[in-house]
Formats: C-alpha cells, sequence, structure tokens
C-alpha cells in the first residue's frame, strides 16, 4: 500500500444506551493509540446530523482515509454512514461499523468492566480490518422495460393490466387454453354472488383489450435465464418455441383443490369436493329432486389431516354453497359441519350470520374427532361427534361435500427450480419475508401473488396482484437496477471449475463456463448479493469475498487475541 | 412537474409501504401523518405474529428509508384540511401543527426532555408511563426531533435555557401549506375500542383489566415495565386470561364485523408471556379460532403444543374482583353451564375501530364510508378504490387486515397511483 493509512475512530455514546454501560473516554483515549489512527472522537449520537457533520469535517480536517464508527448496528445504521463518508468524498466502503452497543453495552449490561474491555478490542479489530479495506464500486445495469406475469388466473390478470397501465409491456402467459384459473370453474363469488363467468367476461376483455398485454395462451415455460433487469423466458407457446427478453417477473401460478383420495368415503359422486358441487351448479346438473339433506364436511385434508394449515377460503366457500342450495330449495337441509368458522374480517361474519337466517345449520366438531361418513342400508351417514352433547350426532346424507383445503400445483416445483425460487413447508411459493415483503422473492426481479403463495379469497389474490404490479413496476420505471459492491469473484488462474460454488449459491449467481484455460467459475455481479456462501465452501480458495478478503478477516481474527499491552507497547 | 406528486394521509405500515413504492419509481410522494412519528400501531407493538418478529426492530429501516428518501416529504403533525380538483389535479391544503422546536436546528439529542419538570402520560405506551413536556413518543421516532406539549407546559423556560442549538421556539405558529397531487392514498389505521362501555368486563373498575394494545406495551424491553409483565401493584403475574371479541362480533353496538387479527395476537401475546415465565398459566376464551392466515395454524399448534397455552371455548358474563386482587371470570363452555375461571390479569382483545377522525377527513376528501365507517370501495373486486376516482384507500382503515396484508395493500394502492401518474391512462369515471 503507497498511501499513508489515515484512520479516524467514532465512538457513540447513543445517549445512555451505549454510554450507560461502555466507559465511552477510555474506549476513545485506547482507540488514539491504535497503529494507523490519527483521529479519535466521541459523539452523543454519531446518527444526529451533528454527529454526521463531525464525521465530515475530520475527514477534511484531518485528511482521514478510513472511517470507523463504534455504535449501534449495521442493519440499521451502515447505509447512513457510508454516505456519509460519500457526502464527504471518501469511498464508502473504505468504512468499517464496529457494533458495540448490541454486542457490548446490551449483553454485557450488568457488567460494565467486561463490555468497556469488549469495547475495545472489537475497536481494535476494526481498525485492523480498516486498514486493509479497499475503495470498490456499485454497479448499475440496465432493464428492459417490460415484464413476464405466469399465470393468467385473477391475480396475474390484475398484475398485467396494471404493469400495462403504468406504461410497461407485459407478457402474460397461461398454460391452459384460457384465462381466468380457477374461476372459470365456480358457479357464484361470495360475498357479492354474482356469477364468476360474468365477473370474468368484463376482467378478460380487459385485459385482451389493452395495447400493452401479449397474451400466450396454452405456453409452458421452458426456461428462465439472467437477472434483474435482463432476464430471458423461454417458451413453448403451442408447440412454437418462443423466446422473450424482460426486465422483471411475476409468479401466479396460483393453486389447486386437494383432491380427498382415501378420505371420508369420497367417491366424487355422493362424496364430492366443493369445487365439483360448484361445477355442478354451474351447469345446473345438479338433481335437486333426490336430495333431502346436504352435508358439508369442513377441514377436511386441512388443520393436520393432510396438510398442516388452514385454508382460510373453503368455511367461506362452504357458507356461500350452503346458503345457494338453501335459498333455492328452503325444502332441503343443509349442515355445515366445521371446528373453527373462519368468517373473518367485515363482510364475511354478516355473509355468515346470512346463511344462519336462511336456515343451513351448524355443527362443531372438535378437531380430534373429525365426522365419519358411513353406508347404512345403502344410505350415507355422517357422525358428527357433538361438542356439548359429548356424542355422535347421526346425519343421514344424500350429498355430502368435503371442503378440501387448497394445495400447490405439483408442477410449481419444476417452476421454482427454473427461477431459483424456494417454496415453503406447506409447499406454497415462499416470500422473502411474511411480515415485511408479502409479494416479493428474495432474489430480486422476482415477484409473487394470489394462491402461489398461500390460499386467499378473490379480493386478496387482486390485491396482491396490484402489490406485484407495483413491486415490479420499480424497476421497470426506474430504468436501471444498482447492486451491490460487497460480492465475489473468482481467480480463474486458481480455479479448478469443480462446480462447488455453483451448487452452494442461493441466488444463481456463480456459474461453470468454458473458457480458453478450461471450465471455470463466473460470477454475475448484479446477481451476487454478497452472502459468501461460494467462498466459503470453494476447496482451491479461488473466491474473494469483496470487503470480506481472507487477508481482512485474518488480520481482524490475529488482533483480536493479542492483549492490549501488546498491542499498545 | 408539481402535480406528478401523490399524496398520502397516514404514516403506518400502508401509508409507508405506498410511499415508498411510489417514491422508489420515481414519483414524488408528500407523507402526512398527524402524530410525531411515523411508523403507526405496528411501533407500539411488541413483537409481531406468526413469526414473532421484534416490530420495531423491522419496523425501524422502513420508518428511517421512507424518512431519508430523497422523493418523500414527511411531513409529521400534520393534517389535510381541504382538497380541491379531481384526479390528475388535485390540489390538497395541509395544516402543520407546531412543534415548538425547529425542525431544521434540532438534532434529537434530548437535553429538552431531561430538564423539562413537567411528567405526562405518554400516549404512545398506552397512558402506562410518564414522558416529560418536551419530547418524542419514542425513542426510535422518525424523525427524531422533539416537540413540546405546550397544552401542558408551564413555560419555565428551562428546555430554551439548556437547548444547545437554540431550538426552542414557544411562539411558534401552525402553517398552512399547499401541494398539488395527481392522487391521493389514504391509510389511516385504526383505533382500539374504548372497553370502558362494556361493564361486564370490568375495565377501569379493576385495575389489572387492560386491553392487549396496553399489553403489548408491557411485555415490551422498551416499555414502561421495561418487559415485565406485572400488576398494578407489582406482583408478578402468574395466571392470566385473554378475552376475545369484546366490543367485536358484538350487534350491542353495530360492531358486527371480526376484527380479523385479535385472535393471532392473543395467542402471540400468551407465547410471549410464557417465553418471559414458563411458570404462568395462560388462557384464551374465544368463541371462534380465527387463524387463516399463512403459517397461523401451525402457531397455534405451538402455542398449544410447545408452550402450553390454554384454548377455551365459552364466552365471558362477567368479571369479578375478588380479595387479593383476585379476578374471577364467569363463562359459559356451553350453553347449561357456567365455569369460573381465577386470575390475577384479563387481557381483553377489544374490538378495532376506524380512527378517529375518520369521518372529517372523508368528508374533506369527498369520499364515503360504510356503515361502520371504513372506507368505502366502489367495487368490492377492486380492493383499494373509494367511492372517488383518484383516491385510493390502504391498510387497517379499508378493512381489518394484518401486517403483510396492510403491506401488500399499501403497495396495491400504489400501483393504482402509479396508473394514474405514470401510464396516464386513467379513467375518469372510476
Ligand atoms: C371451490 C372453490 C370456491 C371458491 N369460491 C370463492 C368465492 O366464492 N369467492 C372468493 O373470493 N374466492 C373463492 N375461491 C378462491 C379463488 O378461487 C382464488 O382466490 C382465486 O382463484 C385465486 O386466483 P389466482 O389467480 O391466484 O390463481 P388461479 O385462479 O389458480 O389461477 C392460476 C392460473 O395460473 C395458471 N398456471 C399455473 N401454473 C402455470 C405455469 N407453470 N405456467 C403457466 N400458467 C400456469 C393456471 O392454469 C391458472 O390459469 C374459491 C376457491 C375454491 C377452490
Ligand atoms: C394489540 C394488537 C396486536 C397486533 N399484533 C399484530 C401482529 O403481531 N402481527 C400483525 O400482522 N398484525 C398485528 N396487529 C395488527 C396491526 O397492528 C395492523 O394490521 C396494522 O398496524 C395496520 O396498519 P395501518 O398502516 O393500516 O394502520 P396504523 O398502523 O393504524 O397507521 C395509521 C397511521 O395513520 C395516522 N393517522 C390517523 N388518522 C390520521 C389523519 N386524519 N391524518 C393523518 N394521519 C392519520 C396514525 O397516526 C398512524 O400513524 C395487531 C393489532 C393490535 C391492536
Ligand atoms: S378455512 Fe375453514 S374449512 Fe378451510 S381449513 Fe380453515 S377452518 Fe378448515
Ligand atoms: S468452488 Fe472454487 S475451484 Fe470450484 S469452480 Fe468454484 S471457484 Fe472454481
Ligand atoms: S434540547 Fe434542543 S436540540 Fe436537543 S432535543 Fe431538545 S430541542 Fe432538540
Ligand atoms: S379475530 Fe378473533 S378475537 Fe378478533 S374479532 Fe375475530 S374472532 Fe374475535
Amino acid at each position: 500500500m503507497t498511501e499513508e493509512l489515515r484512520i479516524g475512530v467514532f465512538i457513540c455514546h447513543c445517549g445512555i444506551n451505549i454510554g450507560g454501560v461502555v466507559d465511552v473516554p477510555a474506549v476513545v483515549e485506547y482507540a488514539s493509540t491504535l497503529e494507523n489512527v490519527v483521529y479519535a472522537e466521541r459523539n452523543l449520537y454519531t446518527c444526529s446530523s451533528e454527529g454526521l457533520e463531525a464525521i465530515k469535517s475530520a475527514i477534511h480536517e484531518h485528511e482521514l482515509n478510513r472511517v470507523v464508527v463504534a455504535s449501534c448496528t449495521p442493519r440499521t445504521h451502515e447505509p447512513l454512514f457510508r454516505a456519509t463518508c460519500k457526502e464527504a468524498g471518501l469511498n464508502p466502503y473504505l468504512f468499517e461499523f464496529v457494533n458495540i452497543r448490541d454486542q457490548c453495552s446490551w449483553v454485557h449490561m450488568h457488567e460494565p468492566e467486561f463490555a468497556t474491555e469488549k469495547a475495545k478490542d472489537l475497536v481494535r479489530m476494526g481498525v485492523a480490518k480498516a486498514a486493509r479495506l479497499e475503495p470498490l464500486e456499485e454497479l448499475t445495469s440496465d432493464v428492459i422495460p417490460s415484464a413476464v406475469v405466469i399465470g393468467a388466473g385473477i391475480s396475474g390478470m390484475t398484475a398485467a393490466l396494471s404493469i400495462a397501465k403504468n406504461g410497461f409491456y407485459v407478457h402474460l402467459i397461461e398454460k391452459g387454453s384460457e384465462m381466468g384459473g380457477l374461476l372459470r370453474r365456480l358457479y357464484k363469488l361470495y360475498p357479492t354472488e354474482e356469477l364468476a363467468k360474468e365477473f370474468l367476461e368484463q376482467r378478460i376483455k380487459a385485459v385482451e383489450e389493452h395495447e400493452r398485454v401479449e397474451l400466450h395462451l396454452s405456453s409452458s415455460i421452458k426456461d428462465v435465464e439472467g437477472y434483474v433487469g435482463k432476464f430471458k423466458v423461454i417458451l413453448d407457446e403451442n408447440g412454437v418455441e418462443k423466446s422473450i427478453d424482460v426486465g422483471d417477473i411475476i409468479v401466479a401460478t396460483g393453486a389447486k383443490e386437494l383432491e380427498p383420495e382415501g378420505l371420508y368415503e369420497y367417491d366424487g359422486e355422493k362424496v364430492i369436493t366443493q369445487l365439483q358441487l360448484e361445477e355442478k351448479l354451474r351447469r345446473e346438473d345438479l338433481n335437486r329432486n333426490g336430495i333431502e339433506n346436504v352435508v358439508m364436511i369442513q377441514c377436511a385434508g386441512a388443520r393436520g389431516e393432510v396438510v398442516k394449515y388452514c385454508s382460510k377460503i373453503c368455511c367461506m366457500n362452504a357458507i356461500k354453497n350452503a346458503k345457494l342450495i338453501k335459498e333455492a330449495n328452503p325444502d332441503i337441509n343443509v349442515f355445515i359441519a366445521h371446528n373453527e368458522l373462519q368468517a373473518y374480517g367485515e363482510e364475511y361474519e354478516l355473509y355468515y350470520r346470512d346463511a344462519k337466517k336462511a336456515g343451513v345449520r351448524f355443527l362443531r366438531f372438535p378437531l380430534e374427532k373429525r365426522p365419519k361418513v358411513r353406508k347404512s342400508d345403502g344410505k350415507l351417514v355422517v357422525d358428527v361427534f357433538h361438542e356439548r352433547l359429548l356424542m355422535d350426532i347421526p346425519l343421514e346424507a344424500d350429498l355430502v361435500v368435503l371442503s378440501t383445503p387448497l394445495v400447490q400445483n405439483p408442477d410449481a416445483e419444476k417452476l421454482s427450480k427454473m427461477l431459483k425460487v424456494p417454496l415453503g413447508q406447506d409447499r406454497f411459493f415462499f416470500e422473502a419475508h411474511v411480515k415485511l415483503r408479502p409479494v416479493d422473492f428474495a432474489t430480486d426481479g422476482i415477484f409473487l401473488c394470489g394462491t402461489a403463495q398461500g390460499p386467499k379469497d378473490i379480493e386478496e389474490s387482486i390485491s396482491q396482484g396490484y402489490a406485484a404490479a407495483s413491486r415490479a413496476t420499480i424497476p421497470l420505471a426506474k430504468g436501471y437496477v444498482s447492486s451491490e459492491a460487497i460480492i465475489s469473484s473468482v481467480d480463474e488462474a486458481i480455479c479448478v471449475g469443480c462446480g462447488i460454488c455453483e451448487s452452494v449459491c442461493p441466488y444463481g449467481a456463480v456459474e461453470v463456463v468454458e473458457t480458453e484455460e478450461g471450465r471455470r467459475a463466473k460470477v454475475t455481479g448484479v446477481k451476487c448479493k454478497g452472502c459468501g456462501t461460494c467462498g466459503s465452501s470453494c476447496i482451491k480458495r479461488a473466491i474473494k469475498m469483496q470487503h470480506y478478503t481472507d487477508d481482512q478477516l485474518i488480520a481482524q481474527e490475529r488482533t483480536a487475541f493479542v492483549t492490549e499491552r501488546e498491542v499498545v507497547s | 412537474m408539481e402535480d406528478k406528486a401523490v399524496l398520502v394521509i397516514g404514516g403506518g405500515v400502508a401509508g409507508m409501504q405506498a410511499a415508498f413504492d411510489l417514491a422508489e419509481a420515481g414519483i414524488r410522494v408528500c407523507l402526512v401523518e398527524r402524530t410525531l412519528s411515523v411508523g403507526g400501531r405496528m411501533a407500539q407493538l411488541d413483537k409481531t405474529f406468526p413469526t414473532n418478529d421484534c416490530a420495531i426492530c423491522i419496523l425501524a429501516p422502513k420508518m428511517m428509508d421512507c424518512y431519508r428518501h430523497e422523493n418523500i416529504e414527511v411531513l409529521t403533525l400534520s393534517e389535510v384540511t381541504a382538497i380541491e380538483g379531481e384526479i390528475g389535479s388535485f390540489k390538497v391544503k395541509i395544516l402543520r401543527k407546531s412543534r415548538f422546536v425547529d425542525e431544521d436546528k434540532c438534532n434529537g439529542c434530548g437535553d429538552c426532555a431531561r430538564v423539562c419538570p413537567m411528567g405526562i402520560l405518554n400516549k404512545f405506551d398506552m397512558d402506562l408511563r410518564v414522558r416529560s413536556g418536551a419530547y418524542i413518543p419514542f425513542m426510535q421516532a422518525v424523525p427524531l426531533i422533539y416537540a413540546l406539549d405546550r397544552d401542558k407546559c408551564m413555560r419555565c423556560g428551562l428546555c430554551e435555557v439548556i437547548c444547545g442549538k437554540d431550538a426552542i421556539r414557544y411562539n411558534q405558529k401552525p402553517e398552512i401549506v399547499e401541494r398539488n397531487v395527481s392522487a391521493i392514498i389514504v391509510a389511516i389505521g385504526f383505533d382500539p375500542l374504548d372497553p370502558s362501555g362494556l361493564t361486564e368486563y370490568g375495565y377501569g373498575k379493576y385495575d389489572d383489566v387492560i386491553t392487549a394494545l396496553e399489553f403489548e406495551r408491557l411485555i415490551c424491553a422498551a416499555g414502561p415495565t421495561g418487559g415485565h409483565v406485572i400488576r398494578r401493584d407489582g406482583k408478578e403475574v402468574k395466571r392470566i386470561a385473554w378475552i376475545q371479541c369484546v366490543g367485536a362480533r358484538d350487534t350491542r353496538d353495530n360492531r358486527p364485523y371480526c376484527c380479523s387479527v385479535c385472535c393471532m395476537h392473543a395467542t402471540k401475546e400468551a407465547i410471549l408471556t410464557k417465553e418471559h415465565n414458563p411458570e404462568a398459566e395462560t388462557f384464551i376464551l374465544y368463541t371462534d379460532l380465527r387463524c387463516f392466515g399463512k403459517g397461523f395454524q401451525e402457531y397455534v399448534n405451538r402455542a398449544e403444543d410447545d408452550y402450553g397455552v390454554k384454548y377455551i371455548r365459552g364466552k365471558p358474563g362477567e368479571i369479578k374482583g375478588k380479595e387479593n386482587k383476585i379476578l374471577e371470570i364467569f363463562y359459559s363452555p356451553s350453553s347449561d353451564k357456567v365455569e369460573k375461571l381465577e386470575v390475577d390479569m384479563v387481557v381483553l382483545s377489544t374490538a378495532l375501530i376506524p380512527s378517529e377522525g375518520v369521518e372529517a377527513l372523508a368528508e374533506i376528501l369527498g369520499t364515503e364510508l360504510d356503515e361502520y365507517k371504513f372506507f368505502k370501495l366502489k367495487d368490492p373486486y377492486n380492493p383499494t378504490g373509494t367511492t372517488r376516482a383518484g383516491i385510493f384507500v390502504a391498510g387497517y382503515c379499508q378493512a381489518p387486515r394484518d401486517i403483510p396484508e396492510c403491506i401488500a395493500h399499501g403497495s396495491a394502492a400504489a400501483s393504482r397511483a402509479m396508473e394514474v401518474v405514470l401510464g396516464g391512462s386513467y379513467d375518469r369515471r372510476a
């Protein structure tokens, strides 16, 4: 290194958060004795505008070329301090964060001396690393201003139309021969009770008529390459292969109803699913004459029977169909055997009350004692264990309807591998963060919506469709994406092309390619998130993680085990 | 280009998400928040179901991202007072109330708060903690700018003397500012129902009958008791019961709706109680357990199987106080029996109702509310469209929903606003 190292250290009191435990002045004094440190000070709040000004003026005044801040946590504050260095003309990656709040004052709240000693150790380590930091640049790359939406159910149609209305071109890809998804098979919709057919008609028309939506029916995805801003999607459209270049991708592939093979005497005729009932109602081929009693069984296959989860929509759906049957033929007895009833929110609770008023009978069973279906004298009988009477109530039934949960499509696994996005334990697509990022995948540029993410009703599927459209519009409208500066790089002279790195990278950022020297790993910068997984698994140590290089980390570790006296002297 | 902006009213999770998406897409946003800080109700929570993520820890970076975004102007302590115009060109008047502190000068050091002799109950802590007259509502408040509570302040002058930044302004006047925007998103959230009127629960009569939002503050490590679940007399709570649907699913006050989140927040609060004190006994008295979201059933299973939370079906008729501050809950698990449960704390999962002032705001905006004062949708399957073109709605103020649903709804409203601003392809009729 030719340039003289001039490190500045800023230690934060964080009010009393750190200062109440750690002896901050002592840490400052200690820091100023460390090698290459030309300046050290303390701030009440380093992140306040005053603290930030102090960093900037110290950079100028003392010609600092490395900055170390010891304070709360990089998770919330690193971007701020990096930006401050940048404002003062210093490369933002010549900044090192030392966490003395979470790691000192919080965990050693009752041992202030140890907390102070540890703070000194961590500062010493931070300074050692700072001395070896290298300037880094963030990469930017252009975005192709169009999107692909996979699945033309109501959520995918909504997403596609909204992106188109936002001004961008959309390819809507559907494996079936028509748009509409599961709703094509339904009769009427709760809570409005409008016909599914009419509901779809106007919405399909709006998508078809929009100049910026290109529809690909009877199409399946064969392969996906690339990364945010530059995806290449290979399609098989009616037997013809097509290649589409887009900026981002939305997964809206929906879900299907669980087929209750082997449960509750299911036969598809007298014991059917809700979807089969809807199809009968839609085609008007439910022979109501022979029916006196209908029994619906909730949670059939759900909540611990086949799948663990509650499917959210089947209670309301049963209530809807029960109510429709009852209203059309008040003489038919309709029972719903249920455990909990998911009549959540504003409208559904009222709808549930309406069904009660219409004469639908509700019977509650404990989850440990689910109903049983048996045949007696050629008749179907459903035994429902009565929660209060503590005995089975036999209900004769001419038709048994099983409310089975929504489950993931079988081909979702293939799609998840092609896109390199995960499925959760429930087999639904797994979003980036359960609370904060409901329609994003962890991989940039890929989003999800509708029942592909988990069971939900139409309103929520539409809400997520719009949400995914908003998230997908962002890179398209910006026109560029910027990526991390902290990424990995491969030393081709050392790499032997074994491919371990490729197999461990969760973002698909490393690939082994043929070069003139033979097979070598190659990193795609904008895909890399800097997680370091590849680097730690390379047996040849051919991968260098910027900002966490072997050189930097080893220096940091070495100094960790040196006592204070040795360093000072 | 001044009119290529969007106004977002309410800085809870839903409003912040909407603002952030728009700003990232290059659209300028004015975010108007009524209180001193963005964050909304989520900032008051301890953890969040079903992952038990610390609420403020995951929210604070989002609050900062919003506040620091070059395309977002955050106006706190502000309210919309008038709008004119129509979709594509609204003119909005915003009242900026006084903080009595110069926003550009204050660096949030808190010296003023330390010298102020006043003691005032902090609303953010559900009145369970005292703050001074110069204050921020909570540590992670964004922006980190203090304010004086001039209703209570006796103008002793101490803060003015101590403030090293010369930021105190006793005579600051409120201001009206105007902004031109193409679209508006309303995201003003909810308030918890005050259960004093439902006398059978004894709220206000017995010290240790509290609301769920009060409980969230109690169990929060940064809250008034440092995270200790204690009774008003300082004793540790050993047996604690949650009562569900308090004032909700109740036709008495025309609140028949289900609030959608309380079954799960009670489950969460019971789990957290057990994590703090595995010896504690926890009971949840409910009518129907609403565990419909992603991972919720699994969460309830964990509460029962791993933590031993007891779910009891039955709606309490009455709560009575006994000696030693024991509370007796009378409930009927079946129609012909009445059972009794003795506990030392009762948490009421109260109904969540539209925010105070919702009617006045709806009037200003010219949008309709439904029977329960949630923002009415023009089309039930168009979940962010209000009855007025160009005005969209997000989050709990449209209908009950939990945090991830509020966030998706916030993004959804953003896309509708993008259609207006970016696409220009809007239909003036709707
Ligand atoms: C019996 C029943 C009744 C219901 N009744 C109601 C009701 O009354 N009210 C209500 O609100 N909700 C109801 N629902 C829920 C409703 O059906 C869903 O909310 C809705 O269908 C979700 O829409 P979606 O677009 O996410 O998924 P889907 O409707 O499942 O659409 C997904 C689309 O993606 C396509 N696709 C899948 N994989 C691929 C692939 N790899 N490549 C290309 N395309 C692919 C599929 O062919 C399909 O067209 C009901 C559900 C059931 C099962
Ligand atoms: C006790 C309790 C526990 C909960 N726990 C969880 C949980 O663990 N997980 C979960 O997912 N959900 C939970 N929830 C639900 C969650 O709090 C809500 O879903 C979410 O906070 C709603 O967000 P919002 O943005 O719609 O509204 P809010 O968070 O209420 O935000 C609205 C914002 O608008 C502002 N505002 C109001 N009126 C005006 C006005 N006129 N002008 C300007 N600004 C205004 C408010 O000050 C506020 O900042 C819980 C709720 C409660 C009551
Ligand atoms: S929605 Fe109802 S029927 Fe469906 S799994 Fe949940 S509780 Fe069971
Ligand atoms: S693991 Fe190392 S040696 Fe193997 S391909 Fe990757 S970089 Fe090359
Ligand atoms: S003393 Fe002054 S600078 Fe410090 S918080 Fe109070 S008003 Fe702001
Ligand atoms: S979520 Fe649970 S507690 Fe809340 S109103 Fe609905 S049923 Fe009652």
